[in-house]
């Protein structure tokens, strides 16, 4: 629910890599077979496959994200088609209830929306804020994390001030402070079409500051190094040298930290959806879902909360484990 | 020590004033504060009239510095909204917020650090995979989740326990307490669980970390081969070795108990300063949403300022590098 306490600072074994090779990949294409033997030898595939509980967390998230983008295609029906909606099908139980219909194997809310087509959509729409407000934290966190690696002294000193400021502050507060003073200053214009953007810049500003943190840890470390002493030596621009040399070899802490947060963002955007200053409620997404089942939860209708809930709650659970894995896995000082 | 109090103290200053800052441009240039005052039929000499009075022609800087005089003497104008002072209603929610979080950090310590100290001694047990079950689930599933959960079990399905409002309260001067009545009692026992759960998971991960970590050391060794009690090992020394990182992290945690009070006190209609400010959100009344922050910056940099201090005073390495710096 809140910022992972753990913090990854060491640069895992695998660092003693030269800018020159590109960093192996984690799901190296099957083309070159001497890449893919590589793989199926490596500790990674080893460790995945040790643990049970690891590979289910896979496949349920396979499951769910794979679910969720075919939702146009696999949902029975169309949550945004309000044509198709007619409230003599609101309030409908799941089908094996009494009064249930096949129709509607989830059962309905109260708009007469179909509960399993809106749990796919509305998974589609989580995962995509997520994943949208992820990146932006990574290209936030990784751009100043290099900075005040690489430049050190005043720049340093500045960015690493600010990150620790926020950092007192817990991230979903962060993110609920920026997304309602946004949603203040949008309430005079149309705010529905721009609180996706909202949301993914209030997550994405509440996420980067472990990134950066991160980040600069191991350029400090890659600074000194040969390679880049040669890559100065002959004249290349700094510039050049952040974010050709040195980012290759930052990637797979930040790989680690943006799985974990992954689960977070998904679980913040929820949260505020839930509060009622996220998406709108016509916006299928499983935090409004929960929201709008919440006020009929009283009446019997356990049903509109308890879908979207466990979803979200299995998603969460899923995405956090397979973070904790590739942490210990890529961390070889834990083992 | 003086000179590390002094530089962060000055650190603090220029946070509130960033934050002050940040409320002030929301507070004078979202909408226009004298349209959301009066009615839609005064004259426009009546608007430029308010308008000289509130001192909205001042320069900004004047402006700001007005702003920031208030705001250290908790004057943040009036509710949009609610047409009250907003350091009233305030003071009307506050005691509500600051129950509900000092029953929910209670609960979590009083629990967690049993669970964490047994999890620690029984590192096997059955009992242990399960409290550790417990503390994976509390600390990946979101509040509101586990919030409306416990609302159907208990409210819906059993019905034993309400699932919103404070109950009755009893008025001390400005501070009504619903720790005096049963049905305030009540009121406040899923709320504080919601809220302190997660608080307790960290607990009883930390507490049993630490434990891990003493137990190991030579000075149980020696303890045991003293032929010490049990009991007299696992509190008398090894507990008490870990209480000082314990405390630090509960102290660090209630600003977060703050931040989650909001999710919590929405779940279950509390009407604390969490609900004011989702509220004032959602009606964008910008003189509740600027105190707001004010305050809960106020709150956490107050908190990290005296956390600093402790450390500090225990760890003597920090002073050294304070003076130097």
């Amino acid at each position: 629910m809140q910022d992972a306490p753990e913090q990854f600072e060491t640069p895992p074994a695998s660092l003693p890599r030269t800018a020159q090779q590109p960093p192996a990949r984690l799901t190296p294409a099957a083309a070159e077979p001497s890449r893919l033997r590589r793989f199926l030898d490596s500790d990674l595939l080893h460790s995945f496959l040790r643990s049970k509980l690891v590979v289910l967390a896979a496949i349920l998230t396979t499951l769910l994200v794979g679910a969720a983008f075919l939702a146009p295609v696999i949902a029975p029906h169309n949550p945004y088609d309000l044509k198709s909606l007619s409230l003599l099908d609101s309030n409908l139980p799941p089908m094996w209830e009494q009064g249930g219909e096949p129709g509607y194997p989830l059962g309905t809310d109260d708009q007469g929306r179909d509960i399993l087509s809106t749990i796919l959509y509305g998974t589609r729409a989580s995962i995509l804020i997520g994943l949208a407000s992820v990146l932006l934290a990574i290209a936030i966190g990784l751009s100043a994390g290099l900075c005040a690696g690489y430049a050190g002294g005043r720049i340093d000193a500045l960015i690493m001030r600010i990150a620790d400021v926020q950092l007192t502050f817990p991230a979903i507060l962060t993110a609920l402070l920026i997304d309602g003073v946004a949603i203040a200053i949008f309430k005079t214009y149309d705010l529905d079409a721009a609180k996706f953007g909202i949301l993914v810049v209030a997550i994405g500003l509440s996420f980067w500051v472990q990134y950066a943190r991160t980040v600069r840890g191991v350029t400090l470390v890659e600074r000194n190094k040969e390679y880049v002493q040669a890559a100065r030596l002959i004249g290349i621009s700094p510039f050049k040298i952040m974010f050709q040399h040195i980012l290759p070899n930052v990637l797979s802490p930040v790989l680690v930290i943006a799985t974990i947060n992954l689960a977070l963002a998904i679980i913040t955007e929820a949260t505020l959806s839930f509060l009622g200053v996220g998406l709108p409620a016509t916006e299928p997404s499983l935090g409004t879902m929960i929201q709008i089942g919440n006020r009929y939860l009283f009446s019997g209708s356990w049903w509109m909360v308890a879908f979207p809930g466990l979803t979200l709650a299995v998603l969460a659970l899923a995405v956090n484990l397979l973070g904790d894995w590739l942490r210990d896995a890529l961390n070889p000082k834990l083992r | 020590m003086l000179a590390f109090a002094i530089r962060r103290l000055l650190e603090a200053a220029i946070v509130m004033l960033t934050v002050a800052l940040l409320a002030f441009v929301l507070f004078r240039f979202v909408g226009d504060p004298v349209n959301q005052m009066v009615g839609q039929d005064t004259s426009l000499e009546d608007r430029m009239r308010l308008r000289e009075e509130l001192g909205l022609n001042d320069a900004v800087i004047v402006q700001f510095a007005r702003f920031v005089a208030g705001a250290a003497s908790f004057d943040f104008g009036i509710s949009y909204q609610m047409k009250q002072p907003v350091t009233a209603i305030i003071a009307e929610r506050a005691p509500a917020t600051i129950e509900l979080a000092l029953v929910a950090a209670l609960f979590a310590v009083s629990l967690g650090i049993p669970m964490g100290v047994y999890t620690g001694i029984h590192r096997d047990s059955w009992l242990s995979r399960v409290f550790l079950a417990v503390s994976l689930i509390g600390i990946s599933l979101p509040t509101f989740l586990i919030g409306i959960f416990l609302i159907y079990v208990f409210a819906v399905k059993l019905g034993v326990l309400p699932s919103f409002g404070r109950g009755e309260v009893v008025r001390f001067g400005f501070w009504r307490t619903g720790l005096l009545t049963a049905s305030g009692l009540k009121a406040l026992i899923l709320p504080a669980i919601t809220l302190g759960l997660f608080q307790m998971t960290l607990v009883t991960r930390l507490v049993r970390a630490e434990m891990l970590e003493v137990l190991r050391t030579d000075y149980i060794k020696f303890a045991r081969a003293r032929g010490l009690s049990k009991r007299a090992i696992n509190f008398g020394h090894a507990l008490k070795n870990t209480l000082v990182p314990v405390i630090t992290v509960i102290g660090l945690q209630l600003g977060a108990v703050i931040a989650f009070a909001i999710i919590t006190e929405t779940v279950f209609q509390w009407p604390g300063m969490g609900l004011m400010f989702i509220q004032a959100v959602q009606n964008a009344d910008i003189p509740v949403m600027a105190a707001y922050l004010m305050l809960v910056a106020f709150l956490f940099v107050l908190i990290n300022f005296l956390v600093d201090l402790l450390y500090v005073r225990v760890d003597p390495r920090i002073r050294i590098y304070g003076r130097g710096a």
